[in-house]
């Protein structure tokens, strides 16, 4: 029984949310959206209700003239799943996906007149799941064609959520190339972080509908979507199951993960802490004594107060030991432009003040 | 010398392959072929193609009637527009000089789009038997295209008369503007600012091989992703794709493979040149509209494609085109293509050109040291090998020999002048005295104009060289600029050395602001008449070996080297033409660059009337200096 009790405690949060972002636009972006629909559906299959997400969206393909099935967005070729479908809630919409609105829901400075949906109303018992898909690049996410969060910005928003308790622990999940370099300057404890690819690699689309005319989806979402199906509100499926999503035969790029951070070991880390909303119920008839083991398990949350030194980036756990990185080739570049212009311009007024007569007797 | 061959051996190896980058495609939004397309209309086509020939027979020109009922059946909004244009001369293709016609076109409103931007689908209505099958492939296109629902775009179908003219009485209208003088009712139904266009020839049942036709007017090319999307399709559908009618070769290493590219690109430059638009789709690049005539081949090959295959190749095309989100602008706009699959930017190609002008600028920038030991009259014997002091010196001298330089200019100028306007305006007193029809008195008084002018710098030597009273043909300033006796003394001083040599200066600058000029224009047309007339330019002195000399000028002049291109396009084709008939085709290629210059603002004419013959007939009296 006592084991038992042990269990009940055993994860630190009460609440779930989930912030599904799709940082792109235009109609041969398609697979993007179908990808953040489909996490979306997913999670929402295993209970995170709509209050509890913000889906960010621009929510232009369903309606696309362009489309040929339209008000369906769909993820599998041959049209087997429609992931818009008829209940589909999308908090922030068209331009309203920007890193500004991003960074604000993250933080929670949001001005007094957003409305509930738009909120991300968690605490310091809730456990959120950021899921990022677009395009990207080394150190930053392309939102919308005309800006660009990068992964500075990202670990100084989870800072901040950290220091105003807004979540227990975060599990970031991105999608993009070189999904692993957004990862890195994390330096907020409880996250955990997974991407698709690592620096220097694209991510790559998984396939093509004729009919459509696009790409519907992503390799790796595919595959995580395809581990997720058979995830159901009680499995006991934990986090190194989803570390192995998508090896690199099937996803042609490597995904990685960084777990440093996290205070649990990823093996008693269940996919449903963050995928879905799991209230522990548990009947019983008889009275049960929570003693001291079950305080124990609080101290082994960080103790900030300790921490008397702020941290600095450079001292940070060596990130290159944990991901790893192709090493960046120097090639020799010829000189720029802008110096053979002023060498040119050199030589042209040297010659000039001496005369070209000098030229005939030098040569 | 060595510049001048560089550049030559620059351009030949810009044919050679592997040299070459490959195309690809840059617009993202059009992505690749990944369309399935679903053209099944294959005999309806041809069945619409059999009734367009009956009734284009029946009214001996085109079926507006019959047109407009069958747009109407298939759904699309209807408009006709009827133009008619005065020809300043009659040629003998038209025979007229009044020309009526009527554009049909229907418009395919996109179902859950805005208006707000359209493509073109155009098929020229020719005389005769020809271009029949496109007609009735565009109509099931477009009974095709109505029951789709995927479209963001307006789809204009468009049928014009007389090729060219209609095309030009359709955009004018459709942009509302009044560029050549083109009188038509305005256009009636509009559809938002067009993306693209495609202009489509067939005139067989079955088609063996497609050719695309990029070159437009003035030499503008369209987005080379317009050529990649057309290339990328014939792979995909395992079509024989051509481009300038030459077949594609597989190996590309071996020497013949480069010799047949070569003649790809020679063919290419010699298009571009002539500024002609090769197809309707040369009109629209005016606009910045991106368009592209394909032609259907039928030449007895073994493997035949029907009318379904087309079809679906151009409904595959349009999918992808309604794709974008913007105007085509991530590929290239200049180019050369030795092959359908390799292409020259501009950053490859300038270069040739590049050390071709840097011949006369050799030849300008070290002016300096060449007159200066050539006179001794009017140096003094021992000169400090410095500039400044030359300058001075030597500047007292042309003053008046600048002056000597002004007859010869204003005469050169007003024969290009003279070249520009008379044909057009005498061809009325030329049909009266002689007995030639119209087109032929133009061409033969721009001939009879063109070789005058070689005539010219002897009177103009006459007269400055004599007193008042010479005989001849003087020029009114040349005779009170000789009649004070004191500066004529310098005058006639002036017209030894220092006097050519100036105006040969003069000459190369002309030449080589022009040609610089042209070249950012139209590079193939700056690029040929920089080869041919750089060296002449350069090698020119009225010192030197006179007939030889006169020889190389001759060669050098532009409508020699229009003869010789027309041979050397014969040739590249393979249908080599004899002496005669490229003296016809010299003729007809007279008529036309006059006709398409008043008619669509081709610039060909004007160019080589005002700035290169007078350019010419500068360097012309430079040797025949006395």
């Amino acid at each position: 029984f006592q084991d038992q009790a042990e269990q009940f405690f055993r994860s630190g949060h009460t609440n779930n949310w989930a912030v599904l972002v799709c940082t792109s636009r235009f109609w041969f972006n398609y697979r993007h959206v179908a990808n953040t629909l489909s996490v979306y559906r997913s999670v929402k299959r295993l209970g995170i209700p709509d209050s509890h997400i913000v889906l960010m969206l621009a929510d232009d393909m369903a309606c696309n003239p362009r489309n040929p099935k339209p008000a369906t967005v769909f993820s599998h070729k041959n049209m087997e799943l429609n992931v818009y479908g008829d209940d589909v809630e999308v908090d922030y919409r068209s331009y309203e996906v920007t890193v500004e609105n991003f960074l604000r829901v993250l933080t929670g400075r949001i001005p007094p007149s957003t409305s509930r949906s738009k909120r991300l109303l968690s605490d310091d018992r809730s456990n959120i799941l950021i899921y990022m898909t677009g395009h990207g690049g080394n150190g930053f996410l392309k939102f919308q064609d005309s800006e660009e969060i990068t992964n500075v910005e990202l670990a100084d928003a989870f800072e901040q959520m950290w220091q105003k308790r807004r979540y227990n622990e975060l599990l970031f999940i991105i999608d993009t190339c070189q999904g692993a370099s957004m990862y890195e300057r994390f330096y907020s404890p409880n996250i955990m972080a997974l991407a698709s690819s690592q620096v220097g690699e694209d991510s790559l689309s998984h396939q093509p509908d004729l009919g459509i005319g696009v790409h519907l989806m992503d390799r790796y979402t595919f595959y995580v979507l395809e581990f997720l199906e058979e995830i159901h509100p009680a499995s006991q499926t934990n986090m190194n199951d989803l570390f192995q999503v998508c090896p690199k035969s099937l996803c042609v790029s490597t995904p990685g993960h960084r777990t440093d951070l996290f205070q649990r070991d990823p093996r008693s880390v269940l996919i449903t802490d963050f995928f879905g909303s799991v209230r522990k119920v548990e009947i019983t008839t008889e009275t049960i004594s929570l003693d001291r083991d079950v305080a124990g398990f609080e101290s082994k949350l960080p103790k900030d107060e300790l921490a008397t030194e702020p941290l600095k980036y450079a001292e940070q756990l060596p990130v290159a030991q944990i991901i790893h990185q192709k090493p960046k080739q120097k090639d020799w570049h010829p000189p720029g432009g802008f110096i053979l212009g002023l060498w040119a311009l050199i030589i042209m007024v040297f010659f000039k003040t001496y005369g070209i007569k000098h030229m005939k007797h030098i040569f | 010398v060595l510049s001048y061959v560089t550049g030559l051996g620059w351009f030949l190896a810009l044919a050679f392959q592997p040299l070459v980058p490959r195309t690809y495609m840059s617009e993202n939004a059009m992505g690749s072929t990944m369309v399935e397309e679903q053209f099944l209309f294959g005999e309806r086509a041809l069945s619409y193609a059999r009734e367009f020939a009956g009734h284009k027979k029946k009214a001996g020109g085109m079926p507006v009637a019959w047109l407009e009922k069958t747009m109407w059946s298939l759904g699309l909004e209807v408009h006709r527009q009827p133009f008619a244009r005065t020809l300043p001369f009659p040629d003998e293709a038209r025979e007229r000089y009044m020309v009526k016609g009527t554009n049909v076109y229907g418009i395919l409103r996109a179902p859950r789009a805005a208006s707000t931007e359209a493509l073109v689908l155009s098929v020229p209505c020719s005389e005769g038997p020809h271009n029949n099958q496109a007609v009735g492939l565009m109509l099931a296109l477009a009974a095709h295209f109505r029951g789709q629902i995927y479209w963001a775009k307006d789809i204009i179908f468009l049928v014009n008369e007389h090729d060219l003219l209609g095309m030009e009485a359709w955009l004018e209208a459709y942009h509302d503007i009044n560029l050549t003088e083109v009188q038509s009712s305005g256009a009636l139904g509009r559809a938002g600012a067009i993306q693209a266009a495609v202009s489509l020839e067939l005139s067989s049942d079955v088609v063996t091989s497609f050719d695309v036709a990029v070159e437009g007017l003035n030499g503008q090319l369209p987005n080379l992703d317009l050529l990649n999307l057309f290339h990328a399709f014939c792979q995909k559908n395992g079509l024989l794709c051509t481009i300038q009618g030459k077949l594609p070769r597989s190996e590309m290493d071996s020497l013949p493979a480069y010799g047949h590219s070569l003649q790809t690109l020679l063919l290419m430059v010699l298009a571009q040149a002539s500024g002609r638009p090769h197809g309707d789709h040369g009109l629209f690049l005016r606009y910045r509209i991106e368009a592209i005539t394909i032609r259907g081949i039928n030449s007895f090959r073994q493997y035949k494609y029907d009318m379904t295959t087309v079809g679906k190749t151009l409904e595959g095309m349009f999918r992808k085109l309604n794709n974008l989100l913007e105007r085509l602008h991530q590929s290239y706009f200049f180019y050369l293509l030795p092959s359908l699959s390799r292409f020259v930017s501009i950053g490859l190609y300038m270069p040739a050109f590049g050390f071709l002008i840097l011949v006369l600028i050799l030849k300008i920038s070290f002016w300096q040291g060449a007159p200066g030991g050539q006179d001794p009259s009017p140096s003094p014997p021992h000169r400090p090998p410095v500039d400044p002091t030359v300058t001075p010196v030597s500047l007292q001298e042309p003053r008046p020999g600048l002056l000597a330089l002004v007859p010869p200019l204003l005469i050169c100028h007003a024969a290009g002048l003279a070249l520009y306007f008379l044909p057009v305006l005498g061809q009325r007193v030329a049909t009266q005295h002689f007995p030639v029809s119209e087109s032929e008195a133009v061409v033969l008084t721009v001939i009879a104009i063109y070789v005058a002018g070689m005539a010219l710098p002897h009177n103009t030597h006459r007269c400055r060289a004599g007193a008042v009273g010479v005989p001849g043909v003087p020029s009114p300033l040349a005779v009170r600029l000789s009649v004070p006796p004191g500066p004529r003394r310098a005058l006639a001083g002036g017209g030894s050395d220092r006097g050519w040599m100036t105006l040969k200066l003069l000459a190369l600058l002309y030449l080589a602001l022009q040609l610089g000029c042209l070249a950012l224009l139209n590079f193939s047309l700056g690029f040929l008449l920089a080869a041919t007339m750089v060296p002449a330019a350069a090698a020119v002195t009225p010192n030197g070996p006179k007939v030889l000399l006169g020889a190389l000028l001759v060669l050098a002049t532009p409508a020699v080297t229009l003869l010789l291109a027309i041979f050397l396009q014969r040739e590249l084709v393979e249908a080599p033409a004899a002496v005669a008939e490229g003296w016809q085709l010299f003729l007809a290629a007279l008529a036309e660059g006059l006709l398409q210059h008043h008619l669509y603002g081709s610039f060909l004419f004007p160019f080589l009337a005002l700035g290169a013959h007078p350019c010419w007939l500068l360097l012309w009296n430079v040797l025949c200096w006395k």
